[in-house]
């Protein structure tokens, strides 16, 4: 357990234009350890889902990954508002986005059904009031 | 399968950001705008025609692995937009066609 790769990033509540930020250099990252382009992929397209969440919904958060030879942790947590329907939010289409978000081409209602189509695992402990925690695993193969 | 700079030149496409090679293979084609719904479906390689010019794209374009972004009927790019990608090296490219004119033009290819 002691010899993970970790990563720390601060994911900014306030602008659009820095979303990515984490899932680029996290991307960045897994290139130089020589991952799978697959795996790659999946991990990114996850994490920046994940990202976009928390800049529309939530103000921002934290995402902490971990990189273990066989898989990679990663758990994103925020302090937002907390999903009232889990079931009803991981339904493709339903989004809760405003307008100014889905003019910029989110609030599809796909954030949450694609992350849990490309990671391995997916986990959410949310709140109402309180915040919401993700945590994803990818197998390394 | 096809270079980036044929299809250039048989489209007659604008070059805005040429990115890290115009060399790179497109294999297969995309047309969207709701961005989840691009990164859920369009594939690593593929050209993906869009009318959304915003930083955003540039991102998505990056993690999805496209093979590059396609701005048809002349959509506007953002500047934030044009400078993420010349620092991401992501090729973009510009038509006045509609974007099905211009995937009918990546179909004559035969992806």
């Amino acid at each position: 357990m002691s010899n993970s790769v970790k990563l720390h990033y601060d994911v900014s509540g306030e602008d659009f234009t820095r979303a990515g930020e984490a899932s680029g250099n996290i991307k960045k990252v897994l290139k130089e350890i020589g991952c799978d382009a697959d795996l790659i992929r999946n991990v990114s397209i996850a994490t920046y889902e994940a990202e976009i969440n928390m800049v529309i919904h939530a103000n921002g958060g934290v995402v902490d990954v971990d990189i273990f030879p066989d898989h990679i942790d990663i758990v994103l947590a925020d302090q937002g508002p907390g999903i009232k329907d889990v079931e009803l939010a991981m339904k493709e289409g339903y989004s809760t986005a405003p307008d100014n978000v889905r003019s910029l081409g989110f609030g599809a209602g796909m954030g949450l059904p694609n992350i849990k189509k490309y990671a391995d695992e997916m986990k959410i402990e949310t709140e109402v009031g309180v915040g919401t925690t993700i945590r994803l695993k990818f197998y390394i193969k | 399968m096809f270079s980036i700079s044929e299809l250039v030149e048989k489209a007659n496409l604008k070059v805005l950001v040429e990115g890290d090679t115009l060399e790179k293979e497109i294999t297969g084609c995309y047309c969207g705008d709701l961005l989840s719904w691009v990164m859920s479906r369009a594939k690593s390689g593929d050209a993906w025609i869009t009318v959304m010019g915003n930083i955003n794209c540039v991102a998505v374009a990056l993690l999805a692995d496209v093979a590059c972004i396609i701005l048809s009927e002349d959509a506007v790019l953002d500047d934030d937009a044009k400078l993420k990608a010349e620092a991401q090296g992501i090729t973009i490219l510009s038509t006045d066609k509609t974007t099905y004119d211009t995937a009918c033009i990546i179909n004559t290819f035969g992806v």
